[in-house]
């Protein structure tokens, strides 16, 4: 007999209505935790790093953008630390928690984060990976959080090295993960299913 | 370089899909758009998924746990069945998983949600938002005060109900643990007829979401309790993982 575990909780859809527990503020629950909804603002003036941003939406097997969709993004600092207790590398910027969390947008379903570059991150190997942010994405209709990754088109020498980027089979896939540079915003779109489905990552 | 320091961030279990809904679950009709049809690509956790966001206690007010007042005018307090929800986050070797996140939110006790998508005639309460939040204490636990949601129609089927069910996003040490679920109450006769709660193939993981009736817990004269224990991913703990020195 093999060792046996407690098992997972299983997951269940977030639902049409996660913005009532998540981003209250944006559900219209007024003055709920102060009036500002978790991870909205990820940025101070003290935040060291290039300021970016990020945007997109979420499209469905037609095509639609999905309006009740969340996203949930975590990244390194600009020195390629995370604000974490399982950090141990270093001391990550305290004037940024590395998290971010947005709704798409109710009307056209856009999402924004307004974030930083983020640094490098080694491999367990030791190799570094190149500069990425990983994203979780919810909503009704989607029963487990799916989990991809943001990498930019513009670190293409450390895109062509990363470990992850490396061991994807259909190198065809792996313009689904880079997200576009226009200005100081990238946009990263994340199809659900199709031609063009995005990587997602069993993490 | 750290020298003769054991790691603390092995990667975790690989996630076990057996006890999770599949992407494509047709008789919940949204899914069969919504749900990825490739193959995903299996990583081992680095950094990226075995670290995540902290949450202090500072951040929380005093009734952010507490959907009965945190939404309700002054004197005033939400209606329905007063219900406390308690348990433990625990990760798959048991142990518990202390200072971390919980979010719940949940339609009132006719089963109306308090959001502009939800049409349901069904009154809103004034006095319930249905949206609550703690960090689990040092043991893991938790605990919630709310009144029973409701039972409510949803488009889907002609004519199919949602169980009385509360919502549950919980966070763990590492990304990699996320999770949103939602808990349902013991007895509820609409659960074996959800095409939502159905989507969980494995009749035990289902079980394990179904909160169970305490009475030991029950406050006399004042609200009953639920117990529902809330189990993440666990993690290697190792000295042999592949990793170089100092990182």
């Amino acid at each position: 007999m093999p060792v046996t575990r407690l098992k997972e909780t299983a997951s269940q859809t977030a639902g049409p209505y996660v913005h009532i527990g998540c981003v209250p503020s944006f559900a219209g629950l007024k003055g709920m935790y102060g009036g500002q909804d978790l991870g909205a603002v990820m940025l101070t003036e003290a935040t060291q790093g290039e300021r970016i941003a990020i945007e997109g939406c979420v499209y469905d097997g037609i095509g639609v953008p999905l309006t009740d969709a969340m996203l949930e993004i975590w990244q390194a600092d600009a020195q390629g630390l995370y604000n974490a207790r399982n950090e141990t590398r270093g001391t990550a910027d305290p004037s940024f928690t590395g998290w971010g969390r947005q709704p798409t947008a109710a009307d056209g379903g856009l999402f924004r984060f307004e974030t930083i570059r983020p640094g490098r991150v080694p491999w367990p190997d030791g190799r570094l990976q190149a500069p990425h942010i990983t994203v979780w994405v919810v909503a009704r209709g989607i029963n487990l959080g799916l989990a991809t990754r943001i990498y930019f088109e513009d670190e293409a020498e450390a895109n062509a090295t990363d470990p992850v980027l490396s061991r994807i089979e259909h190198k065809a896939r792996i313009p689904t993960l880079i997200a576009k540079r226009s200005g100081d915003t990238y946009r990263f779109d994340i199809h659900l299913q199709g031609p063009h489905e995005t990587i997602f990552f069993d993490i | 370089m750290i020298p003769n320091r054991p790691p603390v961030g092995g990667a975790y279990y690989p996630r076990d899909l057996l006890v999770h809904p599949p992407a494509y679950a047709p008789t919940y009709k949204t899914s069969i758009l919504r749900s990825p049809q490739k193959a995903r690509i299996g990583i081992d956790g680095s950094l990226s998924e075995t670290t995540g966001p902290v949450f202090g206690h500072n951040i929380l007010g005093e009734l952010d746990n507490d959907m009965v007042l945190n939404y309700a005018a002054p004197g005033e307090s939400a209606i329905g069945e007063r219900t406390i929800v308690y348990g433990r986050v625990m990760d798959q070797d048991g142990r518990p998983v202390p200072n971390v996140l919980v979010e719940a939110w949940q339609a009132n006790a006719g089963g109306r949600y308090r959001h502009k998508k939800d049409g349901y005639f069904a009154p809103l309460d004034p006095n319930f938002g249905g949206c609550g939040r703690t960090i689990t204490r040092e043991d893991g636990s938790y605990e919630f005060r709310t009144v029973r949601p409701g039972a409510y129609p949803w488009p889907n089927g002609v004519n199919d109900w949602r169980p009385a069910h509360i919502h549950f996003s919980v966070f763990g040490d590492g990304f990699a643990q996320r999770l949103i679920t939602q808990m349902y109450f013991e007895g509820d006769p609409l659960i074996p007829l959800c095409p939502i709660a159905q989507t969980i193939p494995d009749k035990d993981a289902l079980d394990r979401l179904i909160a169970r009736y305490d009475p030991a817990r029950t406050i006399p004269m004042d609200a009953r309790a639920y117990h529902f224990d809330i189990v993440l991913r666990g993690r290697r703990a190792t000295f042999f993982e592949n990793r170089k020195e100092g990182l």
